[in-house]
């Protein structure tokens, strides 16, 4: 998956969350909770929704890295080219 | 025979439109089921029926306007004889008075009247002439009659506020005018007392990171649920706090449903409660907050969750706030604000240690309780968060 194709994912999570933002307007590198005000409950629904769209397990302690939309698209890439070694592997 | 009337979901409101009937005549219902769709001013609320029965008639039609405790359709209680909703014993429509009074404990049903306001045709004709929509007029006359000078100061204050009711048709407009009256209300007539404790959060962060990290994604906890739990437990320890202050004095309940404020995207708030909150696991607490908020956003709340709540809690460490100062919902008698957990020096066995923590506030009603008794609450819940095996 390319990181187009993940930042679209990303946003249409998003769009579920906050559905009256202006996704165009985001800012990539300034934290999410702070452009869409969205709190604990927001969050761990978008972290419930990126689950369910692209399978992955995201523990507690890396939501930091998520916290911004450069950051979930990285961090989300990681995991996706992680995965793909793993089965390559197989 | 048992009457179904617009239910007083919260002290803000006064009047409800009927949206929509989920059932029909001659259906049975039973307790607690969904029997029709209501707007107010803060959301469309799936409105529950408290007595099961055979559904004889309905009085008020979809898109009707009415205030809370009109008299919405007839119900013949199981094992009722038909007989009882004979047509010389139907009800009228309730019509309470709309002033900024303490909310009734109960709808207002006036029996003898017919089914229309209490309205003098001098008020009426004026009413109708100033444009004025009278079922929202505080009536001052005998027994809440709406009089000539009712409908006149209501023009007034409405041509006081051009701006306000140029845009009333706005839910956003109507919610908040809807929690100016009701926190006007609590401020004029609820003498708060407030408390506040710092609490050593360093066992409940702990916990809960250790616990989420053993679950899956759709599994995991927000602290804000331990929260609301040791709230719920800590009212069985100091009963008082459960109550309401209806009719001038408290009225104490069995069960404990802590209302939750939630913030609504695009402005205002709402409080819904989670019933019995102190029975519900956290696992099963975690999954109707989850499932509340997501309603609370999308409007659909049921009526039960906005009517019976005996206290509010409120967080907004998240907002960066560190002391909340917070303001009863009547006819509620407390609310529990939490701050945000930040890191403070705090003395433990005889050091000075860095431990995160947060300021937890009580606004009690001092016609209720008094700050020993709110002191010996917030304690508990001070106690129930450090001895998490409680919750």
């Amino acid at each position: 998956m390319t990181k187009d194709q993940i930042e679209a994912i990303v946003l249409r999570t998003l769009r579920s969350i906050a559905p009256e933002a202006d996704l165009s307007q985001i800012k990539p590198d300034v934290a999410l909770r702070d452009q869409l005000d969205v709190d604990s409950m927001d969050f761990l629904n978008f972290m419930i929704g990126l689950h369910k769209e692209l399978n992955v397990e995201i523990p507690e302690a890396d939501y930091p890295q998520l916290a911004t939309l450069n950051g979930c698209v990285a961090y989300l890439k990681r995991l996706e080219d992680k995965a793909e070694r793993v089965g390559g592997n197989s | 025979m048992a009457e179904f009337v617009m239910p007083q979901l919260g002290a803000d409101m006064s009047v409800g439109k009927l949206i929509a009937w989920r059932k029909k005549p001659g259906d049975t219902v039973t307790r607690g089921d969904i029997i029709a769709d209501v707007e107010t001013d803060k959301a469309d609320i799936e409105v529950e029926v408290f007595t099961g029965g055979v559904i004889v008639k309905f009085l008020v039609q979809p898109g009707d306007k009415v205030p809370v405790g009109t008299v919405l359709a007839i119900i013949r209680e199981e094992g009722k004889p038909v007989a009882e909703v004979a047509p010389s014993t139907m009800p009228s429509i309730a019509v309470p008075r709309l002033a900024e009074g303490p909310a009734p404990s109960k709808p207002l049903v006036e029996r003898a009247e017919p089914v229309r306001l209490r309205i003098s045709p001098a008020a009426k004709k004026l009413a109708a002439d100033l444009g004025i929509d009278a079922s929202t007029v505080s009536g001052t006359g005998p027994a809440g009659r709406i009089l000539r000078e009712d409908i006149e100061r209501a023009a007034a204050a409405k041509a006081a506020q051009p701006v306000l009711t140029e845009v009333v048709s706005d839910r956003q407009a109507r919610m908040r005018q809807a929690i100016a009256s009701a926190m006007a209300r609590s401020k004029r007539e609820i003498p708060h007392y407030y408390l506040s404790t710092t609490i050593d959060m360093s066992r409940v962060m702990q916990w809960l990171a250790d616990e989420n990290l053993k679950r899956s994604i759709e599994n995991r906890v927000l602290y804000a649920v331990l929260l609301i739990k040791a709230v719920a437990l800590a009212l069985r320890e100091v009963p008082e706090l459960n109550s309401t202050w209806l009719d001038g004095r408290a009225t104490p309940h069995s069960d404990i449903n802590v209302g939750v404020a939630i913030s609504l995207r695009g402005g205002g708030l709402v409080a819904p409660c989670l019933h019995n909150t102190d029975r519900q696991s956290i696992d099963d607490l975690m999954k109707n907050f989850l499932d509340l908020v997501k309603r609370a956003r999308a409007g659909t709340l049921r009526s039960s969750e906005l009517s019976d709540a005996t206290i509010t809690v409120t967080s907004l460490g998240e907002q960066g706030v560190e002391t909340v100062f917070g303001i009863i919902y009547p006819p509620q008698v407390a609310l529990v604000g939490f701050g945000k957990v930040v890191e403070r020096p705090w003395s433990a066995e005889g050091q000075v240690v860095s431990r995160p923590t947060m300021i937890a506030t009580l606004s009690g009603d001092h016609r209720v309780t008094d700050g020993h008794r709110g002191g010996l609450f917030i304690a508990a819940v001070d106690r129930l968060l450090q001895e998490l095996g409680e919750l």
